[in-house]
Protein backbone atom coordinates (compact mmCIF):
# COMPACT_ATOMS: atom_id res chain seq x y z
CA UNK A 1 0.00 0.00 0.00
CA UNK A 2 2.82 2.44 1.16
CA UNK A 3 5.03 1.27 -1.57
CA UNK A 4 2.28 1.89 -4.32
CA UNK A 5 1.98 5.40 -3.05
CA UNK A 6 5.59 6.12 -3.20
CA UNK A 7 6.05 4.61 -6.95
CA UNK A 8 2.85 6.80 -7.93
CA UNK A 9 4.39 9.85 -6.37
CA UNK A 10 7.26 9.34 -9.03
CA UNK A 11 4.82 9.08 -11.54
CA UNK A 12 2.96 12.00 -10.09
CA UNK A 13 3.27 15.49 -12.13
CA UNK A 14 5.70 16.94 -9.76
CA UNK A 15 7.72 13.33 -9.91
CA UNK A 16 8.25 14.04 -13.44
CA UNK A 17 8.95 17.63 -13.97
CA UNK A 18 11.77 17.08 -11.33
CA UNK A 19 13.09 14.27 -13.40
CA UNK A 20 12.65 16.19 -16.25
CA UNK A 21 14.94 18.99 -15.87
CA UNK A 22 18.76 18.82 -14.86
CA UNK A 23 18.90 21.50 -12.76
CA UNK A 24 15.86 21.18 -10.78
CA UNK A 25 16.59 18.68 -7.95
CA UNK A 26 19.98 20.84 -7.15
CA UNK A 27 18.35 23.57 -6.80
CA UNK A 28 15.84 21.71 -4.75
CA UNK A 29 18.56 21.05 -2.92
CA UNK A 30 20.60 23.59 -1.94
CA UNK A 31 16.93 25.24 -1.23
CA UNK A 32 16.38 22.46 1.31
CA UNK A 33 20.00 23.55 2.71
CA UNK A 34 19.43 27.11 3.38
CA UNK A 35 15.88 25.92 5.13
CA UNK A 36 17.76 24.01 6.99
CA UNK A 37 19.96 26.90 8.24
CA UNK A 38 16.78 28.82 9.16
CA UNK A 39 14.97 26.06 10.70
CA UNK A 40 17.87 25.12 12.60
CA UNK A 41 19.10 28.37 13.72
CA UNK A 42 15.33 29.12 15.27
CA UNK A 43 15.47 25.93 17.29
CA UNK A 44 18.88 26.52 18.84
CA UNK A 45 18.88 30.33 19.46
CA UNK A 46 15.61 28.99 21.77
CA UNK A 47 17.44 25.66 22.99
CA UNK A 48 20.50 27.35 23.82
CA UNK A 49 19.19 30.01 25.89
CA UNK A 50 16.82 27.20 27.74
CA UNK A 51 19.88 25.30 28.81
CA UNK A 52 21.21 29.03 30.19
CA UNK A 53 23.91 29.86 27.43
CA UNK A 54 23.50 32.35 24.39
CA UNK A 55 21.15 34.73 24.66
CA UNK A 56 20.62 34.15 28.12
CA UNK A 57 19.57 37.97 29.57
CA UNK A 58 16.34 37.74 27.33
CA UNK A 59 13.50 36.24 29.05
CA UNK A 60 12.97 32.56 27.53
CA UNK A 61 9.26 33.61 26.50
CA UNK A 62 10.07 36.36 24.64
CA UNK A 63 13.13 34.71 22.76
CA UNK A 64 10.88 31.95 21.92
CA UNK A 65 8.16 33.91 20.31
CA UNK A 66 10.56 35.84 18.13
CA UNK A 67 12.16 33.05 16.92
CA UNK A 68 8.45 31.00 16.31
CA UNK A 69 7.95 32.72 12.56
CA UNK A 70 11.61 31.59 11.69
CA UNK A 71 11.27 28.03 12.95
CA UNK A 72 7.81 28.02 11.14
CA UNK A 73 9.81 29.87 7.97
CA UNK A 74 12.25 27.06 8.30
CA UNK A 75 10.02 23.97 8.38
CA UNK A 76 8.24 25.28 5.65
CA UNK A 77 10.76 25.96 3.25
CA UNK A 78 12.22 22.49 4.17
CA UNK A 79 8.54 20.61 3.17
CA UNK A 80 8.06 23.18 -0.09
CA UNK A 81 11.71 21.60 -1.09
CA UNK A 82 11.27 18.61 0.44
CA UNK A 83 8.55 17.34 -1.12
CA UNK A 84 9.74 17.71 -4.77
CA UNK A 85 12.99 15.89 -3.64
CA UNK A 86 11.22 13.14 -2.07
CA UNK A 87 8.86 12.89 -5.38
CA UNK A 88 11.45 12.23 -7.90
CA UNK A 89 12.94 9.31 -6.47
CA UNK A 90 10.24 8.16 -3.87
CA UNK A 91 9.53 4.39 -5.77
CA UNK A 92 13.06 3.63 -6.71
CA UNK A 93 15.25 5.26 -4.27
CA UNK A 94 13.62 6.71 -0.97
CA UNK A 95 10.79 3.96 -0.56
CA UNK A 96 13.28 1.45 0.18
CA UNK A 97 16.11 3.60 1.94
CA UNK A 98 16.47 2.59 6.07
CA UNK A 99 17.86 6.28 6.66
CA UNK A 100 14.60 7.96 4.84
CA UNK A 101 12.90 5.97 6.75
CA UNK A 102 14.63 6.62 10.02
CA UNK A 103 14.76 10.07 9.19
CA UNK A 104 10.87 10.34 8.71
CA UNK A 105 10.68 9.12 12.63
CA UNK A 106 12.69 11.49 13.68
CA UNK A 107 10.70 14.09 11.56
CA UNK A 108 7.53 13.02 13.30
CA UNK A 109 8.71 13.01 16.79
CA UNK A 110 10.71 16.51 16.56
CA UNK A 111 7.73 17.66 15.24
CA UNK A 112 5.45 16.70 17.74
CA UNK A 113 7.82 17.78 20.67
CA UNK A 114 8.54 20.89 19.57
CA UNK A 115 4.71 21.80 19.10
CA UNK A 116 3.37 19.93 21.94
CA UNK A 117 5.96 20.10 24.93
CA UNK A 118 8.80 22.67 24.22
CA UNK A 119 6.50 24.87 23.02
CA UNK A 120 4.40 24.78 26.16
CA UNK A 121 7.36 25.16 27.97
CA UNK A 122 8.82 28.15 26.10
CA UNK A 123 6.12 30.20 25.82
CA UNK A 124 4.92 29.64 29.48
CA UNK A 125 5.29 32.95 31.58
CA UNK A 126 8.44 32.29 34.21
CA UNK A 127 9.40 28.98 32.88
CA UNK A 128 12.10 27.51 35.29
CA UNK A 129 15.77 28.31 33.69
CA UNK A 130 18.44 25.53 34.68
CA UNK A 131 16.51 22.98 36.08
CA UNK A 132 16.47 19.54 34.96
CA UNK A 133 13.32 19.35 33.08
CA UNK A 134 14.22 22.68 31.12
CA UNK A 135 17.40 20.85 30.23
CA UNK A 136 16.15 17.67 29.23
CA UNK A 137 13.47 19.57 27.22
CA UNK A 138 16.60 21.31 25.21
CA UNK A 139 18.61 18.44 24.89
CA UNK A 140 15.51 16.20 23.90
CA UNK A 141 15.13 19.17 20.95
CA UNK A 142 18.55 19.49 19.92
CA UNK A 143 18.89 15.23 19.63
CA UNK A 144 15.56 14.81 18.08
CA UNK A 145 16.38 17.41 15.21
CA UNK A 146 19.82 16.13 14.94
CA UNK A 147 18.78 12.92 14.41
CA UNK A 148 16.47 14.08 11.13
CA UNK A 149 19.25 16.00 10.01
CA UNK A 150 22.02 12.93 9.94
CA UNK A 151 19.68 10.58 8.64
CA UNK A 152 18.99 12.85 6.28
CA UNK A 153 22.59 13.14 5.52
CA UNK A 154 22.12 9.59 5.51
CA UNK A 155 20.23 9.10 2.60
CA UNK A 156 22.53 9.79 -0.01
CA UNK A 157 25.29 7.27 1.21
CA UNK A 158 22.51 4.35 2.51
CA UNK B 1 48.11 29.03 -11.71
CA UNK B 2 50.25 26.44 -12.24
CA UNK B 3 51.50 26.73 -8.47
CA UNK B 4 47.94 26.34 -7.01
CA UNK B 5 47.72 23.03 -9.06
CA UNK B 6 50.62 21.72 -7.72
CA UNK B 7 49.91 22.47 -4.69
CA UNK B 8 46.82 20.58 -5.15
CA UNK B 9 48.31 17.33 -6.59
CA UNK B 10 51.14 17.63 -3.61
CA UNK B 11 48.04 17.18 -0.73
CA UNK B 12 46.27 14.55 -3.04
CA UNK B 13 49.44 12.85 -2.91
CA UNK B 14 49.39 12.73 1.14
CA UNK B 15 48.58 10.29 3.48
CA UNK B 16 45.24 12.17 4.97
CA UNK B 17 44.07 12.59 1.79
CA UNK B 18 44.27 9.06 0.50
CA UNK B 19 43.13 8.09 4.16
CA UNK B 20 40.10 10.02 3.54
CA UNK B 21 39.49 9.02 -0.19
CA UNK B 22 39.82 5.61 0.99
CA UNK B 23 37.37 4.87 3.89
CA UNK B 24 34.25 3.85 3.85
CA UNK B 25 32.98 6.44 6.66
CA UNK B 26 35.58 9.39 6.87
CA UNK B 27 33.80 11.29 3.94
CA UNK B 28 30.24 11.01 5.04
CA UNK B 29 31.09 11.83 9.01
CA UNK B 30 33.29 15.02 7.70
CA UNK B 31 30.60 15.85 5.61
CA UNK B 32 27.75 15.31 7.69
CA UNK B 33 29.41 17.52 10.12
CA UNK B 34 29.89 20.34 7.47
CA UNK B 35 25.80 20.19 7.00
CA UNK B 36 24.74 20.09 10.74
CA UNK B 37 27.16 22.89 11.65
CA UNK B 38 25.15 25.33 8.95
CA UNK B 39 22.66 25.56 11.70
CA UNK B 40 24.61 26.63 14.16
CA UNK B 41 26.84 28.71 11.75
CA UNK B 42 24.59 29.58 9.13
CA UNK B 43 21.60 29.27 11.39
CA UNK B 44 22.71 32.08 13.96
CA UNK B 45 24.81 34.31 11.62
CA UNK B 46 20.95 34.34 9.23
CA UNK B 47 19.15 35.54 12.61
CA UNK B 48 21.80 37.88 13.33
CA UNK B 49 21.89 39.16 9.32
CA UNK B 50 17.71 39.71 9.69
CA UNK B 51 18.00 41.45 12.65
CA UNK B 52 20.82 43.77 11.08
CA UNK B 53 18.26 44.64 8.66
CA UNK B 54 15.40 45.28 11.19
CA UNK B 55 13.65 42.27 10.13
CA UNK B 56 14.21 39.56 12.98
CA UNK B 57 14.27 39.87 17.06
CA UNK B 58 13.27 43.05 16.90
CA UNK B 59 13.55 45.14 20.24
CA UNK B 60 15.98 43.36 21.53
CA UNK B 61 19.39 44.96 22.22
CA UNK B 62 21.83 44.43 19.21
CA UNK B 63 24.74 44.79 20.71
CA UNK B 64 24.13 42.37 23.74
CA UNK B 65 22.95 40.03 21.05
CA UNK B 66 25.58 40.28 19.03
CA UNK B 67 28.04 40.10 22.45
CA UNK B 68 26.13 36.19 23.14
CA UNK B 69 25.79 35.30 19.40
CA UNK B 70 29.27 35.94 18.29
CA UNK B 71 31.06 32.75 20.34
CA UNK B 72 28.73 30.07 19.15
CA UNK B 73 28.95 31.64 15.36
CA UNK B 74 32.98 31.51 15.61
CA UNK B 75 32.28 27.36 17.16
CA UNK B 76 30.05 26.96 13.81
CA UNK B 77 32.66 28.88 11.94
CA UNK B 78 35.09 26.78 13.70
CA UNK B 79 33.43 23.43 12.44
CA UNK B 80 32.81 23.86 8.69
CA UNK B 81 36.18 25.22 7.83
CA UNK B 82 38.07 22.12 9.85
CA UNK B 83 35.41 19.78 8.11
CA UNK B 84 35.31 22.09 5.16
CA UNK B 85 39.61 21.93 4.90
CA UNK B 86 39.16 18.09 5.43
CA UNK B 87 37.18 17.67 2.34
CA UNK B 88 38.83 19.90 0.05
CA UNK B 89 42.05 17.99 1.31
CA UNK B 90 40.73 14.46 0.48
CA UNK B 91 40.50 15.37 -3.43
CA UNK B 92 41.57 18.79 -4.38
CA UNK B 93 42.41 18.46 -7.92
CA UNK B 94 38.79 17.78 -8.51
CA UNK B 95 37.64 20.75 -6.45
CA UNK B 96 40.06 23.02 -8.12
CA UNK B 97 38.49 22.11 -11.34
CA UNK B 98 34.79 22.87 -10.15
CA UNK B 99 33.62 26.20 -10.99
CA UNK B 100 31.35 25.84 -8.13
CA UNK B 101 34.22 25.21 -6.28
CA UNK B 102 35.88 28.66 -7.54
CA UNK B 103 32.14 30.67 -6.98
CA UNK B 104 31.90 29.28 -3.32
CA UNK B 105 35.77 30.78 -2.47
CA UNK B 106 35.26 33.82 -4.66
CA UNK B 107 31.82 34.20 -1.78
CA UNK B 108 33.73 33.45 0.92
CA UNK B 109 36.35 35.62 -0.05
CA UNK B 110 33.79 38.75 -0.37
CA UNK B 111 31.83 37.33 2.88
CA UNK B 112 34.94 37.79 5.14
CA UNK B 113 35.98 41.23 3.70
CA UNK B 114 32.16 42.18 4.57
CA UNK B 115 32.79 40.72 8.07
CA UNK B 116 36.04 42.39 8.40
CA UNK B 117 33.90 45.92 7.29
CA UNK B 118 31.19 44.99 9.82
CA UNK B 119 34.33 44.58 12.91
CA UNK B 120 36.22 47.44 12.15
CA UNK B 121 33.20 49.61 11.54
CA UNK B 122 29.28 48.72 12.40
CA UNK B 123 30.13 46.72 15.16
CA UNK B 124 31.91 49.48 17.10
CA UNK B 125 28.80 51.58 16.86
CA UNK B 126 26.11 49.26 17.60
CA UNK B 127 25.58 50.30 21.25
CA UNK B 128 24.49 53.67 19.60
CA UNK B 129 21.05 52.39 17.92
CA UNK B 130 20.75 49.70 20.30
CA UNK B 131 16.87 49.03 19.46
CA UNK B 132 16.17 51.59 17.33
CA UNK B 133 13.57 50.73 15.28
CA UNK B 134 15.12 51.09 12.07
CA UNK B 135 18.86 50.39 12.16
CA UNK B 136 21.63 52.58 10.31
CA UNK B 137 21.94 52.09 6.35
CA UNK B 138 25.46 51.10 6.60
CA UNK B 139 23.67 48.13 9.32
CA UNK B 140 21.27 46.66 7.22
CA UNK B 141 23.71 46.77 3.99
CA UNK B 142 25.96 44.53 5.98
CA UNK B 143 23.64 42.29 6.98
CA UNK B 144 21.60 42.41 3.25
CA UNK B 145 24.94 41.31 1.91
CA UNK B 146 26.14 39.20 4.35
CA UNK B 147 22.72 37.17 3.90
CA UNK B 148 23.36 37.58 -0.50
CA UNK B 149 26.86 36.07 -0.21
CA UNK B 150 25.94 33.04 2.19
CA UNK B 151 22.81 32.22 0.14
CA UNK B 152 25.55 32.49 -2.86
CA UNK B 153 27.65 30.06 -1.05
CA UNK B 154 25.32 27.36 0.15
CA UNK B 155 23.91 27.29 -3.35
CA UNK B 156 27.76 27.10 -4.94
CA UNK B 157 28.17 24.56 -2.36
CA UNK B 158 26.13 21.84 -3.01
CA UNK B 159 26.32 22.55 -6.91
CA UNK B 160 29.98 21.20 -6.47
CA UNK B 161 28.77 17.83 -6.15
CA UNK B 162 27.38 18.07 -9.78
CA UNK B 163 29.89 17.71 -12.79
CA UNK B 164 27.41 20.27 -15.31
CA UNK B 165 30.26 21.44 -16.58
CA UNK B 166 33.94 20.19 -18.12
CA UNK B 167 36.68 20.61 -14.80
CA UNK B 168 38.96 23.86 -15.66
CA UNK B 169 42.25 21.56 -14.85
Amino acid sequence: MMQLAFVWLEHSWLGIAVNESKWAFAALEAGHLLSLAMLGGAVLLVDLRILGWGLKEEPIRKLARAAQPWLIAGLAGMIVTGVPLLASLAGSKYYGNEAFRLKMYFLAAALLFTFTIRQRFALREGSPVGALQAKMIAVTSVLLWSGVGIMGRGIGFY
Amino acid sequence: MGVILDICRYLEATSISVGIRESTWTYPIIESVHVLSLTLFMGLLLLWDLRLLGVSMRGFAVSRIWARLFPWIGVGAVLMIASGLLLFWSDPVRFYGNVFFRIKFIGLVLALLNALAFHFGIERRLPDWDTALVPPRAARFAGGASLLLWTLIIVAGRFVAYNWFKPLV
